[in-house]
């Protein structure tokens, strides 16, 4: 689509209609390039037996924190809501796939044994028996209501997306209808994930308290299946859901339905006034991310193989927020810089793999000392780039940009009647 | 000429402070008129009451044919219904391009699913807007590195996309060189001759080259009413601006 129009200074300009499909977008391209790049680079590199099945976890694990910062990019970058809640709903993801997981591995075991006995065992049996295996630790072999569709992966799949989605639709509705904004939602939701963390906590949660729920790196009736097989599995999911949160995303933020989002996060108040019900967008964005955290979970758990209730303590959704700020808000590939970035450097650093530094009269560990690295890099990011590590790539486009077209003298430098009072 | 805005009885307080005192006040459809009135006289209080941005205490706000009760509405609801609103300040988004500004205030659907869902090509329309404020060479710009005046132009813009029925402009030639504020009353004439737009101005001069009816707003109520002329003339108004004359009263 295409018009013309004369400019003061007599020359035409041009509006055509610059979009294109998603998938074909200079950024999405590069991504999803630089994404399959890593994924078949790792396992190639894996099968010939250069990198480990932990490495393969590890980075199938960060390609999953990747998506949540992502989800968070969305939420607090675009949509200005600082929310410091968005790792349980991660967890929550976790915990729904981790029942299944579970469940269903001691169902096979539980029947192995039983079917040794003289009879054959009763349904009421093997419930009996699974109950005691899972729940001993908290003393009970009583299996409660959460569990009811433990066994079936259809409905746990579908939990992982649904339980994150209608906790922060419920909560969502509540905050954004009193208009509960700016650093209040943030307390009000890091509220929400301590009350949640504590509650799972509790033996009687039914979510078997501070022990979370483990085991999860094997998959129910792939015991023949190595570990090195089962890591690549997860890391091409991960990578798939990776790749596909980047498309659906950068397709939300894109045309009218981003502007509004970065318009909510500039002046609310404008927004409303242009007719838009703020209050839905905001649940919309809410939602839609928790949802995707979710999904960020249900594969980051499996290939963690523990999850607990530490896992959704409030810090975590602070190093997410960190991991965005750091990464470059606003901007989808600076969450996913960030969150790759600061996730494998802190698994580096904490994992014993940083040298300690012998000060002669002191020695820096770097498994107490990481913390103090990341948050003095935080504080140096927000003072001396603000646009995080992302913005660096505005250095290039920028460069790139201002070589390729000249636009010519400036339009207000020609504009003679202004100066006429 | 029916009203299209009929605002009758409507006071508001702050902590005790009447903002807006029964006051009653109705615009036709089209039909440009100032208000004016010195400083906390109430005019965005006013403002704010028919966008919805405060409930009245007391008073009715009625708008349209079906009569809707404005005070029942919320302000996107407000909007959606055909009231534009131009702040005093240019508000416009710095952030994102004068084509996005204006393609977000083109009339269109609202809501988030049509929004994220429908994505029809809104460039023409805008660029149709743009020529009408004179930012057609500058649709790719961000609103941010525009002048003063050019931002003014550009919110003008938004509110003339959103093709309200009722626009109400805070203070539009506030800080425009003399040859903006021509071009501003230029456009203000404009958009009057079909809709009913409202304008408030603390500047007499420019109030006088909108040659429209004047109202005098003062401590929330409506003082008087008439061409420019007729309430500079009224003795209540010289008060209100000049201060009451009390040597002379004793």
């Amino acid at each position: 689509m295409t018009s013309t129009a004369t400019n003061p200074n007599g020359s035409a300009v041009e509006t055509v209609d610059r979009r294109r499909p998603m998938l074909f977008r200079t950024d999405v391209l590069i991504f999803l390039s630089l994404l399959a790049l890593v994924t078949v680079g790792a396992t190639v590199l894996a099968q010939a037996g250069f990198v480990s099945t932990s490495f393969v976890k590890l980075l199938g694990k960060t390609l999953c924190l990747c998506l949540a910062a992502l989800a968070m990019d969305l939420v607090w970058g675009y949509t200005g809501i600082l929310s410091l809640g968005h790792f349980a709903f991660f967890g929550i993801g976790g915990y729904a796939i981790g029942m299944w997981l579970m469940w269903d591995r001691t169902e096979l075991i539980v029947v192995e044994t039983l079917v040794r006995g003289a009879l054959p065992p009763t349904p009421l049996e093997i419930e009996e028996a699974i109950g005691t295996q899972i729940f001993g630790v908290v003393g009970s072999s009583d299996i409660p209501w959460l569990w009811t569709f433990a066994g079936s992966l259809p409905l746990q799949l579908a939990f992982a997306v649904l339980v994150p989605g209608a906790i922060a639709l419920v909560f969502g509705w509540l905050a954004f209808r009193s208009r509960v904004a700016g650093v209040y939602l943030s307390i009000l939701t890091q509220a929400g994930t301590l009350a949640l963390s504590l509650w799972l906590f509790q033996n009687d949660s039914g979510l078997r308290g501070n022990n979370g729920l483990s085991g999860l790196q094997n998959l129910p009736g792939l015991d023949h299946v190595p570990q090195s097989t089962v890591s690549l599995w997860f890391l091409w999911a991960s990578a798939l859901a990776l790749g596909l949160g980047y498309v659906v995303a950068a397709w939300t933020v894109s045309g009218r339905f981003g502007s509004v989002l970065r318009g909510i996060r500039d002046d609310e108040a404008r927004v409303r006034f242009l007719g838009y019900e703020v209050e839905h967008y905001k649940l919309a964005v809410f939602t839609g991310t928790a949802m995707a955290c979710g999904i960020g979970g249900a594969l980051y758990y499996p290939q963690a193989g523990i999850v607990n209730p530490a896992e959704i303590a409030p810090i975590a959704s602070i190093y997410l927020a960190v991991w965005v700020a750091i990464g470059g808000r606003g901007r989808l590939y600076g969450a996913v810089i960030g969150a790759a970035v600061v996730s494998l450097l802190s698994s580096w650093f904490t994992g014993g793999g940083a040298p300690d530094i012998d000060l002669g009269v002191y020695v820096i560990k770097w498994t107490d000392w990481w913390l103090v690295l990341l948050g003095s890099s935080f504080v140096l990011v927000t003072l001396f780039a603000p646009k995080g590590l992302g913005g660096f790539v505005d250095l290039w486009t920028n460069r790139r940009s201002t070589r390729r077209d000249d636009l010519g003298p400036d339009q207000g430098s020609l504009r003679a009647e202004e100066e006429t009072p | 000429m029916s009203a299209l805005l009929e605002v009758s009885g409507v006071s508001k307080s702050f902590d005790g402070f009447k903002a807006i005192d029964n006051l009653s006040f109705s615009v036709g459809e089209p039909e440009l008129r100032a208000i004016i009135g010195p400083n906390g006289a109430g005019k965005t209080t006013f403002m704010d009451l028919v966008t919805g941005k405060t409930r009245p205490d007391s008073g009715t706000i009625r708008y349209g044919e079906l009569a809707q009760d404005l005070t029942r509405m919320s302000e996107a609801k407000i909007a959606r219904a055909g009231i534009g609103r131009k702040f005093q300040k240019p508000t416009v988004f710095d952030d994102q391009t004068v084509t996005e500004n204006l393609t977000m205030a083109l009339k269109s659907p609202r809501s988030p699913f049509t929004v994220l869902t429908r994505r029809p090509s809104m460039i023409e329309r805008a660029a149709e807007v743009a020529q009408r404020v004179g930012l057609r060479s500058d649709m790719n710009a961000r609103a941010g590195t525009l002048s003063h005046g050019q931002k003014q132009w550009l919110e003008i813009g938004m509110l003339l996309a959103q093709e309200p029925r009722l626009l109400l402009v805070d203070e539009p030639a506030a800080g425009m060189t003399a040859a903006e504020r021509e071009r501003t009353t230029e456009m203000l004439v404009e958009a009057a001759k079909t809709r009913a737009v409202v304008v408030i101005e603390h500047d007499m001069e420019f109030v006088r080259r909108l040659g429209c009816r004047v109202t005098v707003l003062h401590e929330g109520r409506a003082l008087a009413e008439g061409s420019l002329d007729h309430v500079c003339a009224d003795p209540r108004v010289i008060d209100v601006y000049l201060g009451r004359p009390e040597t002379a009263d004793a």
